[in-house]
């Protein structure tokens, strides 16, 4: 591993993020998407809140009148969902351009470790996604100025959303070494990245043993429990799991490459 | 420099080389000539490694291919047959990204980058993106990151395709003067390139090694003919001729007036011409002319691989 070479690639694949319209598409998307969610999580609680007021008894059935377990909470669960939408498109051209273009091959005879490699790309595209996520962080400034939230669900909050970006990122770059046709890269990111979602669905409906396995295994499961301000160290292993097997993956995707 | 010893690579069942070896000494350039799909970047990218061989063994500047693959690519420079580029990136950025990649200490990247810049020509265009310039610069820019790091060992595959006739001059001057100080192995279709720039040539065809040799020495090798003509009457000259010892393949050439021209092989060379000589003497012909033909690298590529086919 040489830092030097992953700082290299890592800038090459930030400055080609940047010159090219979809990275500027994918946030904007995103934004309009988790703020669409934010106004009416809000505003829901507004009304709500005013009719509360007036009415005892529905304060009352609404004793989760607490912002954090009505807006925050959700709001994270929405933007967890969006920000799986958004990093297929975003991780699908890491390698799959350079197949297609030919780039790969004058890449891959520059002395620079495979890992190396895998580590720029990934590293630059991480980086896209947690400017992404950081973008959203007006939402929790607004409910901040307006009420009194507690504080530590929001901050694990955002380290879930990162956790995920992180897993969803490395998932990414494994089918963009794959092929060298963009949408099919994104095609199988989608399949896998809803396997993962949707797992948790099944639970209900097999042995308390698989459904506790398929439980763990959820992306969303995880991201649940962080943003109600909990760090358990099962969460962030599982996430920190995802990355390393898929880099582990594409590493040995790219060695297939050369043997075929 | 570069050493292959039986070098095989199988993709499934198709076999695109088979057991080729070959060696290139120090500041040699070596020019790779085959028919398209004949292996020759297989060999290229083997040597550059991008992918290893099935069987066999290559090392470059003592290192092997396969298990000291950093050491080789910190030795060579390459430029693949597509010249594959980072589009979206402008020249002179594209040239410091593969200076610092190949390990060129921050603070000489600058320098390097501007040297080759200089060396190839491409200071009008440094300050625009690779998907604006055209195929000549881009030819230029791909030979200009291979030269970067002032590899050991240059690789080119078809450097000058695509080029117009005087930048195709700039660039064999450019690889003409890297010899001595670099290895050099290039690939071509264009067989005069080949003599004005290879100190030996390997022909390859079907993943065979054909031929091995100085372009001269292949030009020997393909058979010397001679042109003669001679004043005097065609039907008695003819028939004189074919009776010579020592003379083959005679066959008519065309000529002006009343001289007779052949074309003719020698089976020995130093009789045929002693009784040609004797002949004209005695019948009190007059010779014109008398030359050797030397067959074209052309001829001789599409003979020995033609051989190979039959």
């Amino acid at each position: 591993m040489n830092p030097r070479n992953i700082g290299l690639i890592l800038t090459r694949e930030l400055k080609s993020y940047f010159s090219s319209l979809t990275v500027y598409l994918v946030i904007v998307m995103f934004l309009l998407m988790t703020g669409y969610f934010f106004y009416n999580l809000l505003a829901t609680f507004s009304v709500v809140s005013v009719q509360a007021q007036a009415d005892p008894m529905l304060a009352r059935q609404y004793q989760l009148l607490n912002i954090n377990e009505t807006v925050i909470r959700p709001l994270f669960g929405s933007i967890s969902i969006i920000l799986l939408l958004m990093t297929p498109l975003l991780t699908m051209r890491l390698f799959a351009e350079e197949k297609k273009t030919g780039t790969i091959e004058l890449l891959l005879t520059f002395p620079v470790n495979d890992v190396d490699v895998v580590l720029g790309k990934y590293l630059a595209c991480v980086v896209v996604i947690l400017a992404m996520i950081l973008l959203t962080a007006t939402y929790p400034v607004i409910i901040v100025v307006l009420g009194t939230p507690e504080l530590m669900p929001i901050l694990t909050g955002y380290l879930g959303l990162a956790l995920l970006g992180a897993a969803a990122a490395a998932l990414g770059v494994f089918t963009s070494s794959t092929t060298e046709n963009q949408i099919v890269s994104a095609s199988i990111s989608y399949g896998l990245l809803f396997f993962f979602w949707l797992i948790s669905y099944s639970v209900p409906l097999v042995s308390a043993g698989l459904g506790q396995v398929l439980a763990y295994l959820s992306i969303n499961e995880h991201i649940t429990s962080l943003s109600k301000g909990v760090v358990d160290s099962e969460d962030l292993i599982y996430y920190l799991c995802l990355v390393a097997l898929f880099l582990f993956l594409t590493l040995r995707s790219l060695e297939t490459n050369r043997w075929r | 420099m570069i050493e292959v010893e039986h070098l095989t690579k199988e993709y499934g069942d198709f076999r695109a080389i088979d057991d080729i070896s070959f060696t290139v000494e120090k500041g040699e350039i070596l020019g790779f000539l085959g028919p398209n799909g004949a292996g020759k970047t297989t060999v290229m990218r083997i040597l550059t490694c991008f992918f290893p061989p099935t069987r066999g063994k290559a090392m470059v500047a003592g290192y092997n291919c396969f298990e000291d693959s950093l050491n080789v690519r910190k030795r060579i420079g390459y430029l693949p047959e597509r010249v594959p580029l980072y589009e979206d990136m402008e020249v002179a950025d594209y040239l410091r990204f593969v200076a610092a990649i190949k390990g060129t200490p921050a603070k000489e990247v600058q320098r390097k980058a501007a040297r080759v810049m200089d060396d190839c020509g491409l200071g009008e265009v440094a300050h625009k993106p690779i998907k604006a310039i055209s195929r000549g610069y881009r030819q230029r820019v791909g030979i200009a990151q291979a030269l970067v790091n002032d590899p050991e060992v240059l690789i080119l595959d078809e450097p000058t395709v695509g080029l117009d006739p005087k930048q195709i001059k700039e660039i064999r001057k450019l690889i003409k003067d890297l010899a001595g100080r670099h290895t050099v192995i290039l690939s071509t279709h264009i067989l005069p390139e080949v003599s004005i720039l290879c100190g030996r040539v390997i022909i390859i065809n079907k993943g065979k090694l054909v031929a091995v040799d100085k372009p001269e020495n292949l030009r020997a090798e393909g058979s010397r003919r001679t042109y003669l003509r001679i004043s005097g009457e065609a039907r008695r000259v003819e028939e004189e001729l074919a009776r010579l010892e020592g003379v083959s393949g005679l066959t008519r050439e065309q000529a002006a007036d009343d001289t007779q021209a052949f074309i003719l092989a020698f089976t020995d060379e130093k009789r045929g011409r002693q009784a040609i000589n004797s002949m004209i003497e005695r019948n009190h012909w007059d010779l014109i002319e008398m030359r050797p033909i030397e067959a074209s690298l052309e001829d001789i590529f599409i003979k020995l691989v033609t051989r190979e086919e039959a």
